[in-house]
């Protein structure tokens, strides 16, 4: 059984205990990927699978068989940061770092979410196409990633400066 | 406290009651900071610009290492198991299922444990890290329930973590100190902080109370709370030979260096500690027992260890901070002029934590008042020890004080900011000495203009939006100005004109490196990408706490000192053939990659020209500061006006932060990006503070019952709204660049400004924290 990882393929561990989380830190040396919490409390740990934003603490590696993972250190290459990330440098949206690759993760999967018109709680027409986009539907949104240095301001101002555009 | 060490205390206070007194009425001039540092006057340099992280990309590409992140050759992984019980003995302990499980290397008990000798405590020594100094797995006796009962090391994570989990524990209970109130009933003693009894008189408060026109009087109280940084503590640590090298997340280098080399009978200089990135720390990140407990398992297995603690296992063995009960008794006359205040309370320690919740510290100095009398009593619980957490002291001190601020302004019909300016104190109020630099009037007059405080409705309720009633309030934000001994820094400058600066200290999000480097640029006249700065590391100079928002004052000094060697330095080198020729290291400013006369610039030689000519390569300054004698010269605090807009809804009762401004008064700012960060990282968690955090510790058997993010609810994205930050920019003529620091007064202020916004919204006075729902439901 394989798996992608940032474009490799890579076999699955043996142990079917293996988080996908543990599996890109401890077997692959992927440690941008953070555990803030594993149990599903934080966010640090979201990677992007299929496109789509997961906890990777709260999936196991063999559950991922035939997937297409994406993590942190897959979004920039050559040297070249992607634009999110430059914009967390910019706008200060973060201070310790701990909590950003999973935020930056977690900010892509959710401009898809909102391109294809999955609604929040905050979301006023849920028939939309697309979601408009807005700071505190991005906020609602973004409330699974945990920052305990208060970035939280920054974040907003980086997803913005690059996303609003894209979103809609 | 033993007698040992009551009689060194006393000793202690004796001594430094007769230096206090010399000190503060020696001149100015013989003051560090007496001759105002030259970069507060320069202009055109990187201080003040908004400089991003010089890290930035590498955190942003997640390729910074953290502690859980080093990784060596033959690796094992810890899992710990935590006692159940709060206090008693191990009467069994059966390791054998786990001892035969796969992949098991090492099952560690008091049984086989290495003999240590216990962690030197916080402040009982320089350079000691211990937050307690209890043994550690030396013998049967448990003090608190989560204490560490068994250690496991395996070849995976996984298999270490079930490994632990076939270990079974047989305790024999005894009666622990668990509920408050029976602890309080047991007596209570006065509290120390930092070697000085928390307790302070002036005048008769008690008769000026009674006498007082206008009073109030109420109880306030505030919970457990714990840092929650979002890296969970980890070390990655590994023996070679008698050296112990230990990949920390620390926020002390060289205190856990030390303290190591203590526990472990080795020579300081053989242990190596380094930290050269933390996920946050907020007081929490020293040194406990996991270091320790891992230390002593490699060394038994003769292997590498890594140990990651579970966000549970956080909860269980960081201490985090107090709960406290503080009364408030203000008494003014008609005009709002104070006559009386006393701040008085009860906070729970355990009986070997490093101090006692220090909730009156920030009344000491807040207002002008002649008869004042400020108490903390102390009791003793069986639990983790408690510790060091943001502003300690202040975060929930200022909660009490400036609510009740808040209740006289509005028994006197004053408006709560003319209230404090009609009481702004022209001296330190208890230690009588002049303040270095004070504006907190004009950090309120521009911060309630920006905010729209006029638009305040002072009559409670009136404001009402749909189901949304909102409402304003305000409070004062004050964190004292540290600089602690033990600072050092080498800078070497090379003759390609680049300077390296060394120093132990801390970046856990700080921006130390970023700033550190601008400061450094500056004071040599270099340009940004000239300059190198190496921190994290215990062999690097200096003892330097990333504690008491000190890092900035206590490195700048430490640099400014080396600084001040290097110039000495270059102008012998550069000798008679130079433009420098004759003058004095007073006379000459780093500036253009070189130093020229401070007067005439065109008496200049570049550095690399100076280092050639003189046949070097390079040149090594190391400086170490002064004393910190202006800490009692002058009264040196940090201020902030915060204002806070609250949205409670009238049918469910839950509070929204709608609208948050803080504007301070912190001295000169060095880099306003990381600095309003840091202020809005402080408010943010002065917003959990208020509203949601709350540590719970179950009474009947002294276990934390929430003991993850899911129960202990810190802000989230959608908690925080926009936080404006402003700054006055007035430079504290005494410090280095004229800067104070900034980590932690956020905390502080916010969690009154919050509880004055939700009384001014519904007319509800909540005085017990967290400011929750039911508190609030109708
Ligand atoms: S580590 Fe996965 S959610 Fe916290
Ligand atoms: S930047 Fe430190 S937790 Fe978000």
């Amino acid at each position: 059984m394989t798996m992608t990882v940032n474009g490799n393929t890579v076999s699955i561990p043996n142990d079917p205990r293996v988080s996908l989380l543990d599996f890109l830190r401890e077997h692959l040396h992927l440690s941008g990927t953070k555990k803030g919490c594993n149990q599903g409390a934080c966010g640090a740990c979201t990677v992007l699978v299929d496109g789509q934003r997961v906890l990777s603490c709260l999936t196991l590696a063999v559950q991922c068989s035939e997937r297409d993972i994406t993590t942190i250190e897959g979004l920039s290459s050559d040297g070249v940061l992607h634009p999110l990330q430059q914009a967390f440098i910019e706008h200060d949206g973060f201070q310790c770092g701990y909590c950003t690759p999973g935020q930056i993760c977690s900010a892509i999967g959710m401009l898809e979410e909102m391109r294809r018109g999955v609604p929040s709680q905050l979301t006023g027409d849920l028939c939309a196409e697309v979601v408009a986009f807005d700071r505190d539907e991005v906020r609602e949104r973004m409330s699974g990633n945990l920052c305990r240095c208060g970035a939280h301001n920054g974040i907003v101002d980086a997803i913005e400066d690059v996303f609003r555009e894209a979103a809609e | 406290m033993s007698m040992f060490e009551k009689a060194r205390e006393t000793a202690q206070g004796v001594m430094q009651t007769v230096m206090k007194k010399a000190v503060e009425v020696a001149p100015d001039s013989w003051m560090p900071g007496g001759v105002p540092d030259p970069l507060i006057a320069a202009k055109h340099g990187h201080i003040g610009r908004p400089v991003s992280r010089i890290d930035g990309p590498l955190k942003a590409k997640g390729a910074a290492r953290f502690a859980a992140e080093f990784r060596l050759d033959g690796m094992v992984y810890a899992a710990l198991s935590y006692s159940t019980i709060a206090k008693g003995r191990i009467a069994d302990i059966n390791i054998a299922a786990a001892q035969a499980a796969p992949g098991v290397v090492l099952v560690m008990t008091h049984c086989n444990a290495p003999r240590l000798n216990p962690p030197p405590k916080f402040l009982s020594q320089n350079k000691a890290a211990g937050g307690d100094d209890l043994p550690v797995m030396q013998d049967e006796r448990i003090h608190w329930n989560g204490q560490p009962v068994a250690l496991v090391l395996a070849e995976t994570q996984e298999e270490a973590d079930h490994a632990i989990s076939l270990i079974e524990v047989a305790y024999a209970a005894e009666p622990a100190a668990t509920s408050l109130s029976e602890a309080i009933g047991k007596g209570t003693e006065t509290g120390s902080f930092m070697g000085e009894p928390l307790h302070n008189e002036i005048g008769n408060a008690d008769k000026a109370f009674a006498d007082a026109a206008f009073t109030v009087d109420s109880v306030y109280r505030s919970p457990r709370h714990n840092h929650n940084a979002m890296e969970p503590h980890a070390a990655t640590i590994v023996w070679e030979g008698d050296r112990l090298i230990i990949h920390d997340a620390t926020q002390a280098v060289a205190h856990t260096a030390w303290s190591m080399a203590q526990i472990f009978d080795l020579d300081e200089t053989d242990v190596h500690v380094t930290s050269p990135y933390v996920g946050g720390g907020f007081g929490g990140k020293t040194l406990w027992q996991h270091q320790i407990l891992a230390a002593a398992a490699a060394r038994l297995s003769g292997r590498p260890v890594r140990i990651a603690l579970s966000r549970e296992g956080v909860y269980r063995i960081i201490g985090g901070r107090s709960e406290t009960e503080q009364r408030v008794a203000l008494g003014s006359d008609r005009y709002g002029k104070l006559t009386a205040l006393i701040h008085s309370g009860i906070t729970p320690k355990s009986p070997n934590s490093a101090l006692p919740e220090p909730f009156i510290v920030p009344t000491r100095s807040a207002y002008a008042v002649d008869n004042m009398t400020l108490d903390v009593q102390v009791c003793t619980l069986d639990m983790m020890a408690n510790t060091f957490m943001r502003a300690p002291g202040e975060a929930v001190g200022t909660f009490a004080l400036e609510s009740a601020m808040d209740e006289l302004a509005e028994k006197l019909g004053i408006d709560p900011i003319e209230l404090r300016a009609r009481n702004e104190p022209d001296k330190d109020p208890v230690g009588g000495v002049p303040f270095s630099s004070r504006n907190i009037v004009e950090a309120y007059r521009s911060g309630a203009e920006r905010f729209g405080w006029d638009m305040r409705n002072a009559a409670p309720g009136s404001r009402r939006e749909g189901e949304w009633l909102i409402g304003m309030g305000c409070a004062t934000a004050t964190y004292p100005y540290y600089r602690m001994p033990g600072a050092a820094a080498r800078i070497t400058l090379s003759d390609n004109g680049r300077a390296t600066v060394d120093f132990a200290a801390h970046e856990m999000g700080m921006g130390t490196s970023t700033v550190q480097t601008q400061v450094t640029a500056d004071r040599l006249g270099l340009p940004l990408d000239k300059v190198t700065v190496r921190y994290g590391d215990s062999t690097l100079p200096g003892v330097i706490l990333a504690g008491g928002s000190q890092q900035t004052a206590a490195i700048g000094m430490a640099v400014m000192s080396a600084y001040n060697g290097l110039v000495g330095e270059l102008l012998k080198l550069a000798g008679n053939d130079s433009p420098l020729a004759g003058l004095k290291p007073d006379e000459v400013v780093g500036i253009n990659g070189g130093l020229a006369h401070r007067n005439k610039p065109e008496r200049f030689e570049n550095y690399a020209s100076i280092l050639t000519r003189a046949n070097r390569h390079e040149l090594v300054a190391d400086g170490t500061p002064p004393m910190p004698f202006e800490l009692q010269h002058w009264s040196m605090h940090s201020y902030g006006a915060m204002f806070c807009e609250i949205r409670v809804n009238a049918i469910t009762g839950e509070p929204r932060v709608s609208r948050f401004l803080g504007s301070f008064d912190c001295g000169k700012i060095l880099n306003p990006k990381t600095a309003a960060s840091q202020f809005r990282g402080g408010i943010i968690m002065g917003i959990g503070l208020a509203l949601t955090e709350e540590t719970q510790f179950d009474e009947r058997n002294g276990r934390i019952v929430n003991p993850s993010l899911a129960d202990y609810h810190i802000p989230v994205h959608l908690d925080v709204p926009e936080i404006e930050i402003m700054w006055t920019d007035i430079p504290d003529p005494h410090t280095p660049m004229g800067a104070h620091g900034v980590g932690e007064i956020g905390i502080t202020g916010t969690g009154a400004a919050i509880a004055n916004a939700v009384y001014n919204a519904t007319g509800k006075r909540v005085r017990d924290l967290p400011i929750t729902l039911d508190k609030l439901f109708r």
